[in-house]
């Protein structure tokens, strides 16, 4: 918490800096300075240590914790479980990512119905919810080793074709699909660089910085969110938490991560 | 050993034959009805957005106009070019100040946002147009002098107002959305818009 408070006054004399020189450097210099700033001090290390506790707390009409959870290497490994999802589960017969794997084991483990399990998925403005906390502390047990999914279940096979049709569905009023703005190199919107998720380099990198705790939203925000909003902007409807279509492009988009290294929850605008 | 290589060629090309591995065809049908029963209808954003005209399908499959057969593109073309709507009155520009408004913009469209409130055209996302804005995207090309540089006569204009009513008249499978042709801005905005592009006065030009 100390080092916390400490960061926190260097990031507003790092920001005080940046608003002196603004006119000296560019906007993108500037948006990079502020992350790296902000980076030294990361707040999503409160979702880390609340989702932790959340971990082990006795919850549900079933009062158990989710220590016995398999999040993909066996029974309450944590370590390293994200880097292997979304994987297929044998006990639900389904690909599962994390989120919705954290769904089934509320279910079958602490006694949640799937309604109740799935009900607050992102956290919002005076709204802290479980979910976030728990894919920042289970992601960030991951944090500096590679991303590693199978994918050669008939069911991942599957999942990852399907996700990759998905990548470049375009349709909509504005003609949009994923590719639109991450398939070519070295685009950007307004002043955003827009990750090439076909490009192996880029989509390492971008893979492994979500979940991401986002500065001008102060909330975590967990890679379902990430794709519900892309969607928003894509003008689609709105994308159902863990959803069948999103663990389908989750896994495309994990799988062609793989060998980066996953570093997250990482800092962004 | 020669024998069973010999035994193990046909019996391959059994397999493959049998082997149910679905084509990209059927995967994309699959797609499609999983983004159906995953997508909840939102404010104005129904499922029927996931819907596509045959545009939108070809250019699923060559994104950005990629290996995309010559007689495609130039089939799309076509039809699209006919799908524009020119104004009845054959003036093309509104008031340059306005469009530069419109460019701004990204609302609309979205089920966040209030489709009572007009929808922007958000051109800098994608497109450099003044010297004066400096947050502007680079997806498309730069647009800094348009007029200046292909000159400010009626060709201009009507090639200019059917560019934003219809991109993909012109550069199939481009990503640029079809502003006119599907509804996004009104006559009167693309008007606006292309006042921007076009006008002496307008800071594109200058």
């Amino acid at each position: 918490m100390t080092q916390f408070t400490k960061s926190a006054v260097g990031v507003a004399l790092a920001l005080a800096t940046t608003v002196a020189s603004a006119q000296e450097r560019s906007a993108v210099e500037e948006i990079e300075r502020y992350r790296q700033a902000l980076a030294d001090g990361n707040p999503a290390e409160l979702w880390e240590a609340r989702g932790d506790a959340l971990w082990k707390e006795k919850r549900g009409p079933k009062n158990v914790s989710l220590e016995k959870c398999d999040l993909g290497l066996g029974p309450g490994v944590v370590r390293g479980a994200y880097t292997v999802l979304p994987k297929y589960f044998a006990d639900t017969d389904k690909v599962e990512d994390l989120e919705s794997r954290l769904v089934t084991c509320m279910v079958s483990l602490q006694g949640f119905t799937p309604e109740q399990a799935k009900k607050d998925p992102f956290g919002g403005p005076g709204k802290k919810v479980s979910m976030d906390a728990l894919v920042a502390f289970i992601t960030s047990e991951s944090r500096g080793l590679p991303m590693k999914v199978d994918g050669t279940h008939p069911k991942e096979v599957e999942a990852y074709e399907i996700g990759q049709q998905i990548f470049f569905h375009r349709s909509g009023p504005y003609d949009f699909a994923c590719a639109t703005c991450h398939g070519v190199n070295n685009q950007r919107i307004r002043l955003q660089d827009l990750p090439n998720l076909l490009n192996p380099r880029e989509a390492k990198k971008a893979y492994g910085a979500w979940p991401a705790y986002r500065v001008s939203q102060g909330e975590v925000r967990s890679f379902q969110w990430r794709l519900n909003d892309c969607f928003r902007q894509q003008r689609f409807p709105e994308l159902a938490f863990v959803s069948p279509a999103s663990i389908a492009l989750t896994m495309y988009l994990a799988k062609n991560a793989n060998g980066g290294i996953f570093d997250a929850p990482s800092i962004k605008r | 050993m020669k024998k069973l290589a010999y035994l193990g060629l046909p019996l391959a090309a059994i397999l493959a034959s049998c082997a149910s591995v679905p084509t990209q065809e059927e995967y994309r049908a699959k797609a499609i009805a999983m983004m159906k029963a995953s997508f909840n209808e939102k404010g104005q954003a129904k499922l029927d957005r996931i819907d596509q005209d045959e545009l939108q399908k070809i250019c699923s499959i060559h994104p950005g106009g990629h290996d995309m057969p010559k007689e495609v593109g130039e089939r799309i073309e076509k039809a699209q070019q006919a799908l524009i709507k020119y104004p009845a009155d054959g003036k093309y520009l509104g008031d340059w100040k306005q469009g530069e408004r419109i460019a701004q913009s990204g609302v609309g469209k979205q089920y966040s946002d209030n489709p009572k409130n007009p929808a922007g055209g958000n051109c800098y996302a994608c497109h450099q147009l003044t010297k004066q804005e400096l947050a502007y995207g680079t997806i498309g090309p730069s647009l800094y002098h348009f007029a200046k540089i292909r000159g400010f006569g009626a060709d201009i204009q009507r090639y200019a107002w059917g560019k934003v009513f219809n991109s993909q008249a012109f550069t199939p499978c481009s990503s640029m959305p079809r502003f006119g042709h599907s509804g996004i801005l009104t006559e009167e905005q693309i008007r606006h818009v292309v006042a921007l592009l076009m006008s002496p006065d307008s800071p594109v030009n200058k």
